[in-house]
């Protein structure tokens, strides 16, 4: 029996020649990443420990994000955390504001990710590298610690579930209806421990850009990680990008999966996830009575380049509705400067939407965007949990960028092709 | 190791966020963590537990975001264990690595009611209901996950380690 991605990758990282779901292994970590919520008590258990330095001061990345530019006062401490210890151990990838971006987006961007890594991030949808042919995943706090005094983490190997996509991609779909189609069709716990590699001609098909979208929501069915085999798109994407040598793994054909599913794209339409889990999906024509106060394009999941011009070729010329507040916030600052120069940025504002600094923001109902009692967002992020958004009371509606591009406009959930 | 207290029941797919919502994670203090303890999910919860209780929940306990200021509110609330259906991976592994006892059986969340007085006896891997004296099997925890209990979690494991 053959290995799969996964399987592959781990094996290599700790040394071995074959690795079977549900061994327990200690595996090399390649980057090991933490932000202003998750460091600081990973810094605290470091120190605890009486470690002096992190195993290798280029495999560690900080990236403050969540609650920055500074919301609060608790906030600024927690960011001053990063900031020492980044300058105290001379770590090459801390990213302070103005070189910030959602972390998710910037280390697959700036290259510090790629092919064939084990990555370990103290955030859950650390999964996204997964669309680069990493083995990436989320872990916490105690789990960072460990990993930059040891520069290992273990593992259960996960058992892994293979989605084909096939069939035909109708107008206005992209990686995000598909990710939430599929995450509708298993549940929230679907892929409980599992991997998740997705493959299929649609997913050939895919830039980078939908595959990261794809990635970065395994962890909303379960999953352990989110992978998907390099090809010409992943080596196009990493070249020139990636700082260190790539290793484009591969599955086996006589690899091993706990289950297959066959999805097929032909009949999927835009999907919405009402609240308040992210498998509470249906079609966005299910979805056009429901108002909406707030829309926020943006974080890790499609706050990227794609996804901004989808949006913006949407709202080109035309006004966000009367009393809804329309937030667009670039991941990255390059994002941000690229949309500038594309001209993206000057139809968000000109049709009344507030750009902002690249932050986590309202994603994780931090800052910038918090919703009261009784409101209601579409957002384009990946949780639309009870709270998650601002008030305990409030509502949030999960789109890709193109509803909530028509949405802003409608005032109310609307198809793409209604504005299009 | 056992532990004995009164059950506190929650549902399906209880996240992050409700155990401890985003807006409270602007520090890592538990202390002040533990004031919000599934605070969206029941926000007088804090208000009814005594230490030693046990939080009983449906599938999927815990899925969400990686924060560890979840197992921490819990812990420094003074739960001693969680019994759930099944736990979401980050928030299992999380559990492990700080030292706080979690353990699945779903028999036990479908015939314990709310309010019960149960005992969880790790090392026998069962949970008695002591009103009725009826027995549920726990999964059984693999080896290496039962060190770094006895150890004390993930940290004291590789200080054990290391000075070996
Ligand atoms: S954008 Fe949202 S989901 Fe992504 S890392 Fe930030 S808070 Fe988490």
């Amino acid at each position: 029996m053959g290995m799969n991605i996964t399987e592959k990758i781990l094996a290599a990282h700790s040394g071995l020649d074959k690795v079977e779901p549900g061994q327990i292994i200690n595996a090399k970590v390649d980057i090991a990443l933490g932000n202003d919520i998750t460091a600081p008590i990973a810094i605290s258990e470091f120190k605890k420990a009486g470690a002096d330095k992190v195993w290798d001061k280029g495999k560690v990345a900080l990236v403050p994000d969540h609650f920055s530019p500074n919301k609060d006062i608790a906030s600024a401490e927690q960011c001053k955390i990063l900031r020492d210890f980044a300058r105290q151990q001379d770590l090459e990838h801390y990213f302070e504001l103005g070189e910030m971006g959602v972390e998710h987006a910037l280390l697959p961007e700036q290259g510090i990710v790629g092919p064939g890594d084990v990555v370990i991030g103290a955030d859950s949808h650390t999964c996204t590298y997964g669309a680069l042919g990493a083995f990436s995943t989320g872990v916490g706090s105690t789990d960072l610690a460990a990993a930059m005094i040891t520069g290992e983490v273990w593992f259960k190997v996960p058992e892994a579930i293979l989605f084909n996509y096939t069939g035909k991609l109708g107008n206005w779909v992209d990686g995000k209806d598909l990710i939430l189609y599929t995450i509708g069709q298993v549940g929230v716990d679907g892929a409980l421990y599992k991997s998740m590699e997705f493959t299929g001609p649609i997913i050939s098909g895919l830039g980078m850009d939908d595959r990261l979208t794809m990635a970065n929501m395994a962890i909303e069915a379960g999953g352990k990680n989110g992978i998907i085999v390099p090809d010409e798109v992943t080596k196009a994407y990493v070249e020139g990008r990636f700082k260190r040598t790539p290793i484009y793994y591969t599955s086996d054909s006589d690899a091993n999966y706990c289950e297959k599913i066959e999805i097929d794209c032909t009949n999927i339409r835009p999907q919405i996830a009402f609240p308040h889990l992210p498998s509470n999906t249906r079609p966005v024509d299910e979805a056009t009575s429901v108002v909406i106060d707030q829309v926020v394009i943006g974080s890790c999941t499609n706050g990227r380049m794609d996804d901004l011009r989808k949006a913006a070729q949407l709202m080109k010329g035309k006004k966000v509705a009367p009393y809804l507040r329309c937030i667009v916030i670039p991941a990255t600052q390059h994002i941000y400067r690229q949309a500038m120069k594309e001209g993206l940025l000057d139809i968000f504002v000109e049709a009344g939407a507030a750009v902002s600094t690249p932050t986590c923001g309202p994603c994780l109902g931090g800052h910038m965007g918090i919703l009261a009692k009784g409101e209601r967002a579409l957002a384009t992020t990946n949780r639309n949990f009870v709270g998650r958004m601002g008030s305990p009371e409030s509502e949030v509606y999960l789109a890709g960028p193109t509803v909530a591009a028509a949405t802003a406009i409608k005032g109310r959930i609307a198809c793409p092709e209604e504005v299009a | 190791m056992k532990f004995t207290g009164r059950v506190w029941k929650f549902g399906a797919d209880i996240d992050t966020d409700a155990i401890i919502p985003a807006r409270r994670l602007n520090t890592s203090d538990p202390k002040e963590l533990a004031k919000y303890c599934m605070e969206d999910a029941d926000p007088e919860f804090i208000n009814k537990i005594s230490a030693g209780d046990i939080i009983l929940a449906d599938k999927n306990f815990g899925c969400g975001s990686s924060r560890e200021h979840a197992p921490i509110a819990i812990k420094e609330a003074k739960i001693s264990c969680i019994i759930a259906k099944s736990f979401a991976r980050i928030f299992y592994r999380n559990s492990f690595n700080m030292g706080l006892p979690i353990f699945e059986s779903a028999d036990a969340y479908d015939a314990i009611a709310e309010g019960a007085e149960v005992e969880v006896d790790a090392d026998a891997g069962v949970v008695r209901d002591l009103a009725s004296g009826k027995e549920f099997k726990v999964a059984p925890i693999p080896e290496f996950m039962q060190e770094l209990l006895r150890d004390g979690g993930l940290m004291a494991h590789i200080a054990k380690k290391q000075s070996a």
